[in-house]
């Protein structure tokens, strides 16, 4: 999967799911800050890569995903 | 200092319409919401008949996080209880301000505790069910969720009675306003519809098998009834003390003057005579009323064999031959833990509407049917002071009097 592919799917399956506009998923924002993520969003998003990535996330793993790019970054190692 | 409790909104989302108006026509009718659900018969029910109603769209009405919490009947109560706080003109900024309870009845959330333990056994993690899972599965999903999104400050419960349980939430929402422990409560019941629901109250043989007539399988009282046919949705009603509602310039639908209760102290099925009076008659001595006061007997009737014929003789014995009767389950099926409060609904419907809603598919009474006064068909009629009987597994019994207000 190219990083093009994750980022399209990124934002296609988060805007869905958080109910954003498309256009704010950009690569230098921050994803709790824009997807206004708390504890339990978290637990969705575990839900959502899994479905949509086939991964499962540890949920210790998003202390180090900031950004929509760190995510992206993250998403690569994971399925390639 | 006991304190007047009166009714200054409702809301319905039931078989027979999604909103009052609606509802209200269905009942003049005598219109029957229950259909034939095919799916239940591929799952292996005996009877697929059910009253059914549409899946409410609350996207854009609530956000994300508090749509992924709700089980599907407090989708129906969400929408009855806007309904409700509409009409007793209570928006947000009055709720920020004041203080109101909630108790509903229910008792069970089948659909998302199945779906649960089906999606841990399917993926073997217990995160993958998601953040929204626990919130659907508990039975206080109700209360759970509406006391979120309305930020409601005072009591705050769900009352789990079976098929009494949304009569007993109005019951003690009533006895707590009385009493002084709170200015205003909403109160109701929520039914999921839904197969995963009903599939063991089907498993003893409850539901009526007339599948090939859908809206004559569901006949209260009537010498050929042959079992229930489920239904549901959600009832809403806005209780406050009549001070509180005069104060705020509220428009009072009517009071809630007696509440009685009891329990048969048998067995876990079937009814008794002795444990119906009883409730009849704490009803009638809490609201200080004669028996010939009350003008409709809106009767718990599920169109069971069993259950009608002990209704039937407990309201002869209370009430005698000549006050008015009817079972709306006709029509809706049994709401089950919605039905005590959606029953008061319709009541109050009528009483609004100066009618009385028909038992429809009584056409032949029974040996103990035969003693009371059924309404078979619509009537026109002021009804000022109405009762309402609920009754449930384990012998709970509940029965609510409301009275016109002037």
């Amino acid at each position: 999967m190219t990083r093009e592919d994750i980022v399209s799917k990124t934002k296609e399956i988060l805007s869905e799911e958080f109910e954003v506009a498309e256009d704010l998923i950009v690569d230098d924002a921050e994803l709790q800050a824009t997807l206004e993520l708390d504890s339990l969003d978290y637990v969705d998003l575990v839900v959502i890569i899994e479905e949509n990535f086939g991964f499962k996330v540890e949920q210790a793993d998003f202390t180090e995903i900031k950004t929509f790019s760190d995510f992206y970054d993250y998403v690569q190692t994971k399925v390639n | 200092m006991m304190r007047r409790v009166v009714i200054t909104g409702m809301g319905i989302y039931s078989c027979l319409g999604t909103s009052k108006d609606e509802v209200r026509d269905s009942l003049f009718a005598g219109k029957s919401g229950i259909i034939f659900d095919a799916q239940r018969k591929d799952i292996g029910f005996r009877s697929a008949l059910t009253g059914m109603v549409e899946e409410p769209n609350l996207k854009g009405l609530l956000d994300r996080r508090q749509r992924k919490s709700m089980a599907q009947q407090c989708n129906y109560a969400f929408v009855s209880a806007n309904e409700a706080l509409e009409q007793a003109k209570i928006d947000a900024d009055f709720l920020a301000k004041n203080e109101m309870g909630i108790i509903f009845g229910n008792d069970s959330s089948s659909k998302a505790v199945i779906d649960s333990v089906d999606g841990v056994r399917a993926k073997g993690d217990t995160t993958l069910l998601g953040s929204g899972s626990i919130f659907q599965a508990m039975n206080c999903t109700v209360t759970m969720n509406l006391s979120t999104i309305f930020k409601l400050k005072g009591i705050n419960m769900t009352l789990s009675a079976a098929c009494a349980s949304g009569s007993h939430s109005v019951g003690m929402g009533y006895v707590l306003i009385k009493n002084g422990y709170q200015d205003m409560v909403m109160c109701g019941g929520a039914q999921e519809v839904n197969p995963n629901a009903m599939a063991s109250f089907d498993g003893i043989s409850a539901f009526s098998t007339n599948e090939s007539n859908p809206t004559k399988a569901c006949r209260p009282f009537d010498r050929d009834r042959d079992g229930l046919v489920p239904g549901g949705g959600a009832a809403t009603l806005i209780l406050e003390s009549l001070e509180s509602a005069k104060s705020r310039g509220a428009d009072i639908i009517a009071e809630v003057i007696g509440y009685g209760f009891s329990s048969n102290g048998e067995h876990i099925s079937n009814p008794n005579l002795d444990g119906q009076v009883r409730s009849l008659e704490m009803a009638l001595k809490q609201a200080n009323i004669s028996p010939e006061d009350i003008d409709y007997v809106n009767a718990h009737a599920t169109s069971t064999p069993v259950g009608d014929g002990f209704e039937a003789q407990a309201i002869y014995k209370v009430f005698g031959s000549n006050t008015p009767v009817s079972s709306t389950k006709s029509m809706t099926g049994h709401e089950c833990w919605m039905a005590g409060a959606s029953e008061l609904v319709y009541s109050l419907l009528m009483m609004k509407n100066g009618f009385i809603a028909p038992n429809i598919n009584f056409e032949n009474p029974d040996e103990y049917s035969e003693k009371i006064n059924i309404f078979a068909q619509t009537e026109q009629r002021t009804l000022r002071t109405v009762l309402s009987n609920s009754f449930g597994f384990g012998g709970t019994n509940s029965s609510v009097i409301l009275r016109a207000y002037d």
